[in-house]
C-alpha cells in the first residue's frame, strides 16, 4: 500500500485504481455469467420437464403454449429478449390425443412463495397431479406439503380443490386433507392451485374450442401447428 | 501500513509458513475462537451438507481474494484500499453465486440468499486487512486455506450437532434410531444459537480444564523444587 508519507496521493491515481478494479471485476463477472448461462438454463428446463412428466403422468410428448394478447398460441410471441412469457404445457399420449395441461402456480406460503406444477384435465375439470417445485416452508414441520402423502391427494381432485381438516372418518371423496401443524402451508398450496386454475381455465377452454373449430373446418390437424418445443419427459 | 513492512513487534517473531497455514484451523479458528462470520454460522448450519457447501463457497472466495489482494498490495493506494478489497471480495462472491448455480444447483438453492451475504462476512475483509495486504502471495494463500478450513470445520461442527439432534441423521445418513423423536427446534433458527452455544460451552470447558491442569502442574513444580535435592525419591514419584 504505497502512500508517500506527507505527500497526498493525486485524485486521478485513486480514480484510476478504483476504475481499473471495477472494470476488471465487471469483465470477470460478465465472462463467467455468459459462459455458465446455457448450463443454468438447461438445468431449469430439466426441472420443468421432469415436473411436466410427473403431473401429466409421463406423456408421450408435450407442447408449449404461450400466452399472448389474452389468448394461447402455439408459437412463441416475439418479445424483447429477457421478457418472461407465461406459458402452459399440453401433454399428449402415445396415440396423439391430448391428455391435459401442465401449469405452473405460485402462491405465498408461510415463509416465502411456493412454486408448484399442476396437471389439469379440462375435459373432466379435475386435476391430474401436483408437484411442488420450490418451497421454503419450515423444515421438519411444514415441508411435508412437498411429500407424496400430501401431493398425491391432488391427483383426481375436482376443481376448485376443497381442503379438509383431518377427521377420524376420513375425508369426503375429492377433498384434500390438510396437514396438522402445517395448516397455513396446506391452505397456501390449495389456494395457489385454485387461483391458477381459475385464471387459466377460461383461456384453456377458449383454446380448446378454437382447436375444435379449426378441426371442424377441415383444416390440417391442429396439433401439427403446435411446435414441439419440449422433448418428451425424461424417464427416471 | 505505509508501504513498508509492518514493524517488528518486540518479543514476537515472524510466523513460519506452517504457522500461517495452521493458525486458522485451531488457534485462531474464525468461527470457534474469533467468532467471525456468525451470520452463516446461525443461518445455514441446519444440515451438514449445507455447512460444507457454505464452507467450500467461502473458501473459494477467501483464498482467491487473499491471493488477489496480496498480488495488488503494492499497487493499491492506501486511501482506497478498503473499497478495492471489498470490490475484489464482491467480485468473487458474484462469481461463486453464478458458478454454484451452474455447477451445484441443489446446493445453490439450499443456500439461497446466503451466498450473496458472504460479501458481508467480516472474516473476508478482516483477513485482507490483517494479513494479505502485508504478506506475500504464497503466505496469503496459505492463510486463506487455513482460515477457510477452520471456518468449514466450525460450520460443520455446529451442523453436525444440529442435524443429529434435529433430524437424527448425519450428512443424510441415519445415525439415531428411527424411534428418536427429532428436536425440530434444532433445525429452526433458534437451533443455530443452541448448537453454537453447545460448541462454545464445550470449548470453554476444555480450555478451563487445560488451564487448571497447568496451574496444578506449576504448583506441584514449585512445591517440589526445593525438595528435589533433599529427596530424590520424591522426584521419582513425581
Amino acid at each position: 500500500m504505497p502512500a508517500p508519507s506527507g505527500a497526498v496521493t493525486p485524485s486521478w491515481k485513486l480514480l484510476l485504481t478504483l476504475g481499473a478494479a471495477g472494470a476488471a471485476s465487471g469483465l470477470a463477472i460478465v465472462l463467467v455469467y455468459t459462459a455458465t448461462l446455457p448450463r443454468v438454463e438447461a438445468y431449469e428446463a430439466g426441472i420443468t420437464r421432469e415436473a411436466i412428466g410427473e403431473v401429466l403422468h409421463a406423456p408421450a410428448r408435450s407442447d408449449t403454449l404461450w400466452l399472448s394478447g389474452g389468448a394461447l398460441t402455439a408459437t412463441r410471441p416475439v418479445t424483447e429478449a429477457g421478457t418472461v412469457v407465461e406459458r402452459v404445457y399440453r401433454g399428449y399420449d402415445a396415440s396423439g390425443a391430448a391428455t391435459g395441461y401442465a401449469i405452473e402456480a405460485v402462491g405465498p406460503g408461510f415463509s416465502e412463495n411456493i412454486r408448484l406444477m399442476v396437471g389439469y384435465d379440462p375435459a373432466k375439470g379435475a386435476l391430474l397431479g401436483m408437484k411442488v417445485l420450490e418451497s421454503k416452508e419450515t423444515p421438519g414441520i411444514a415441508d411435508s406439503v412437498v411429500g407424496p402423502a400430501f401431493t398425491r391427494q391432488f391427483t383426481g381432485a375436482a376443481v376448485p380443490v376443497v381442503g379438509a381438516r383431518p377427521t377420524p372418518k376420513g375425508p369426503e371423496p375429492g377433498q384434500v386433507v390438510m396437514i396438522t401443524g402445517a395448516t397455513i402451508s396446506s391452505r397456501a398450496v390449495i389456494k395457489a392451485v385454485n387461483r391458477t386454475l381459475e385464471r387459466w381455465e377460461p383461456l384453456l377452454a377458449r383454446y380448446e374450442s378454437g382447436l375444435r373449430r379449426t378441426a371442424a373446418a377441415g383444416d390440417a390437424a391442429p396439433r401439427v401447428a403446435a411446435t414441439a418445443t419440449l422433448p418428451p419427459a425424461r424417464k427416471n | 501500513m505505509r508501504g513498508v513492512p509492518p514493524p517488528e513487534i518486540p518479543g514476537r517473531r515472524r510466523s513460519t509458513a506452517t504457522e500461517d497455514l495452521l493458525r486458522g484451523i485451531w488457534k485462531e479458528n474464525p468461527t470457534l475462537v474469533m467468532l467471525l462470520g456468525m451470520c452463516p454460522t446461525m443461518a445455514i448450519t441446519g444440515s451438514v451438507r449445507n455447512s460444507i457447501a457454505m464452507g467450500v463457497t467461502t473458501a473459494f472466495v477467501l483464498i482467491l481474494s487473499s491471493i488477489t489482494v496480496s498480488t495488488v498490495r503494492n499497487v493499491v493506494r492506501h486511501e482506497v484500499r478498503v473499497a478495492t478489497y471489498i470490490l475484489i471480495i464482491a467480485t468473487y462472491v458474484q462469481l461463486a453465486d453464478i458458478l454454484t448455480a451452474a455447477l451445484i444447483p441443489d446446493a445453490h438453492k439450499a443456500l439461497g440468499a446466503f451466498i450473496p451475504l458472504i460479501v458481508g462476512n467480516c472474516l473476508l475483509l478482516g483477513r485482507q486487512e490483517a494479513f494479505s495486504s502485508r504478506n506475500t502471495v504464497w503466505r496469503s494463500a496459505l492463510d486463506g486455506i487455513g482460515m477457510s478450513a477452520g471456518f468449514t470445520l466450525g460450520l460443520t461442527t455446529v451442523g453436525t450437532i444440529r442435524e443429529i439432534l434435529g433430524g437424527g441423521t448425519w450428512l443424510g445418513i441415519r445415525v439415531l434410531p428411527a424411534a428418536f423423536e427429532p428436536w425440530v427446534i434444532m433445525k429452526l433458527p433458534p437451533g443455530g444459537f443452541f448448537g453454537f452455544g453447545l460448541v462454545l460451552l464445550a470449548l470453554a470447558w476444555y480450555y478451563d480444564l487445560k488451564k487448571r491442569r497447568a496451574a496444578v502442574q506449576a504448583a506441584i513444580a514449585t512445591v517440589t523444587a526445593p525438595a528435589r535435592e533433599r529427596a530424590p525419591a520424591l522426584e521419582r514419584a513425581r
